[in-house]
């Protein structure tokens, strides 16, 4: 049946579907068996994530001085992987949370996955810490629970412990949110199934019914989660960087640093959510659902967090010139034209002037230029948190303990091993869930499609 | 025999919500209805109160607030103060943040406990109507015969004059 296009809005839904086609087109993919090219994606990241099994195996046997750590730089690898993934998590949260409560309804398509990402990502984030305390099986040493010690209890003033609190509960919210959002979907899969994994799609979606009563306590869940949700996410890079800011090194002690971070985050982010939907989209036949238009949305989103990720890289330069603190003047000269100058120019290049072409609308709507555009952007800002790091920590105000930090092998293949894990999850998740949130697109099927009172779905 | 449901399977949420404001206005006896999405509007045909949610929210997050700065307070000050660069133990600014997140996790798991409990939610729990297609593309209206209310076959009969493509009769559970 053919349905009138309102003429002020463009649908958010490309074809004309019935609502039983989206069930049709977005569980598909669980229902057939998975394509060469997923095993092939599979396999890689598998690989990637054993090369990471054993080198975490090492290091916990060994002791984590088998990292390129000293004196000087105490701080390197481990924590940059920390924040990079962090980072990675925030545009989830964005997408599912703030763009719900501005009514940007073309984030239906994406937050399912996107969601998904940011608890994969603050698995791998939280993996860091764990090797760094060196006896990860006490890490419940950092949790304030009745001991035999006193009671002794943890430090309430450490950034550190902050850190421990705000991730644990964005990666608990989070989890809730995305389990929550999954209810109606997992009920339409389990209608689907058969045998074994009908009861487990049953029982996992809970008895959903899709009953009115239901619904009704469910949009306002809905509502608040994502409205606690949008404090958090800002919380819990603010709180990240207060491991550094709180801190008296040149380079890192900056009032800047909260909304610097948050926004690098989100900027990291969504270049992530483009370079896995772009692969995504194409993988899974789902261009009806993430087109072209979603990904100009989040083009544009990209390159505002781009600029202003680059009004902070100038203020910073500013304010050290301003704050007339010769250490800070040298931290930032050091930053330039010290021996770590190609890490920072290739951060300038990937997170400030690559993201400008972002400007032009050709760029934006051919998938292959944003998919190239995004991994830079990746890159870039794995490449800022090193910077940040290390680059501030090697030479610090005693010239005497200058010194240069170089990763072993063993922290690369850590690096390598968190990419397997995020992959992995990632690919097993678009196996055996719905992808794209199924009663929500529902939802926004008809979105500037005038109709004409047809009976629908014959 | 006296809770029955007669169902009314619609093919879109327009048709649905007019069936209801329809049978709102005959003043049948509507049970439930089950939809893929929630369809704006029919809550307030079916009669359905507004969620209370807000006030669980809110009442999960002041405790959470209140227990973490306490605790907090009672653990650096009290318990076992800790001299640490000779910062003073009660320093508030230091306790925002993990009151913060706290607050947070306590309304969020809170109110979603709560949801759950509400909705009588658990892996156990057999979905109602579920052969009717309510979570996929139907959407279906729910009224209940009640003794010395209309007949099932006035229902039925309403409903198929509402435009509904199926009318079913099922045991109420």
């Amino acid at each position: 049946m053919a349905h009138a296009l309102s003429s002020l809005r463009r649908p958010l839904i490309g074809g004309d579907k019935s609502y039983s086609q989206v069930t049709e087109d977005i569980c598909a993919p669980l229902g057939r068996r998975p394509t060469r090219a997923w095993y092939a994606a599979l396999a890689v990241s598998v690989t990637a994530l054993l090369i990471g099994a054993v080198a975490v195996t090492d290091q916990i046997w060994t002791g984590i001085g088998t990292w390129g750590l000293n004196k000087t730089v105490g701080w390197a690898f481990d924590i940059t992987n920390f924040v990079f993934w962090v980072g990675i998590g925030h545009a989830g949260t964005l997408i599912s949370a703030v763009l719900f409560l501005f009514r940007q309804r073309w984030r239906t398509s994406v937050n399912r996955s996107a969601e998904a990402m940011t608890i994969f990502a603050v698995m791998c984030a939280g993996v860091f810490p764990l090797i760094h305390m060196g006896r990860p099986w006490l890490a419940y040493w950092v949790l304030p629970y009745p001991n035999p010690m006193g009671p002794l209890w943890v430090n309430f003033r450490s950034p550190l412990l902050w850190d421990v609190f705000a991730i644990s509960t964005y990666f608990t919210v989070s989890l809730v949110f995305w389990y929550m959002g999954l209810l109606p979907d997992l009920a339409v899969v389990a209608r689907r199934a058969e045998g074994l994994r009908k009861r487990l799609f049953a029982s996992l979606s809970l008895g959903w019914d899709g009953s009115q009563r239901t619904w009704l306590h469910y949009e306002k869940l809905y509502l608040l989660l994502a409205g606690l949700a949008t404090p958090l996410v800002f919380s819990v890079h603010t709180i990240v960087s207060f491991d550094f800011a709180t801190s008296v090194i040149p380079g890192w002690h900056s009032t800047i640093f909260p909304p610097y971070f948050v926004c690098g985050a989100i900027f990291s982010g969504f270049a992530m959510v483009m370079t896995l939907m772009i692969i995504a989209r194409k993988v899974m036949a789902f261009e009806d659902y993430i087109t072209l238009a979603h990904i100009d949305a989040m083009c544009k989103i990209t390159l505002l967090t781009s600029l202003i990720v680059a009004l902070a890289y100038g203020t910073e330069f500013f304010m050290a010139w301003y704050s007339g603190n010769p250490y800070e003047r040298f931290a930032f000269l050091n930053r330039c034209f010290g021996p770590y100058r190609y890490f920072f120019m290739g951060m300038m290049l990937c997170n400030v002037a690559v993201p400008q072409l972002l400007w032009s609308r050709r760029v934006r709507t051919t998938p292959g230029a944003v998919f190239a555009v995004s991994l830079l952007i990746n890159v870039g800002m794995w490449l800022e948190r090193f910077v940040i790091i290390t680059i501030s920590l090697h030479r610090d105000y005693l010239t005497s303990s200058w010194t240069m930090y170089r990763p072993t092998y063993i922290e690369v293949c850590t690096l390598i091993g968190s990419f397997g894990l995020f992959l992995t999850l990632f690919l097993l998740f678009c196996r055996f869930l719905p992808m794209i949130a199924i009663s929500e697109v529902k939802g926004v099927l008809h979105y500037a499609r005038e109709r004409a009172g047809a009976p629908h779905g014959q | 025999m006296a809770n029955e449901l007669v169902a009314g399977v619609f093919d879109s949420e327009e048709t649905i919500l007019a069936a209801a404001r329809a049978a709102r206005r005959a003043g049948l006896p509507m049970h439930d209805a089950y939809t893929p999405f929630a369809v704006h509007g029919l809550d307030r045909e079916l009669g359905l109160e507004p969620s209370p949610l807000g006030a669980v929210c809110f009442r999960f997050g002041a405790a959470g607030l209140v227990l973490t700065l306490g605790f907090q307070y009672w653990a650096s000050t009290f318990d076992w103060p800790m001299n640490i660069g000779g910062k003073s133990f009660n320093a508030s600014p230091a306790l925002v943040p993990v009151a913060f997140e706290l607050t947070v996790l306590c309304a969020g798991i809170g109110m979603v406990l709560w949801f759950l409990a509400k909705r009588g939610l658990s892996p156990l729990k057999k979905p109602a109507l579920e052969a009717l297609g309510g979570v996929d593309d139907r959407f279906v209206l729910a009224l209940r015969r009640e003794t010395g209310g209309p007949t099932g076959q006035e229902l039925r009969r309403f409903l198929e004059a509402q435009g509904a493509r199926d009318v079913i009769d099922v045991e109420a559970e």
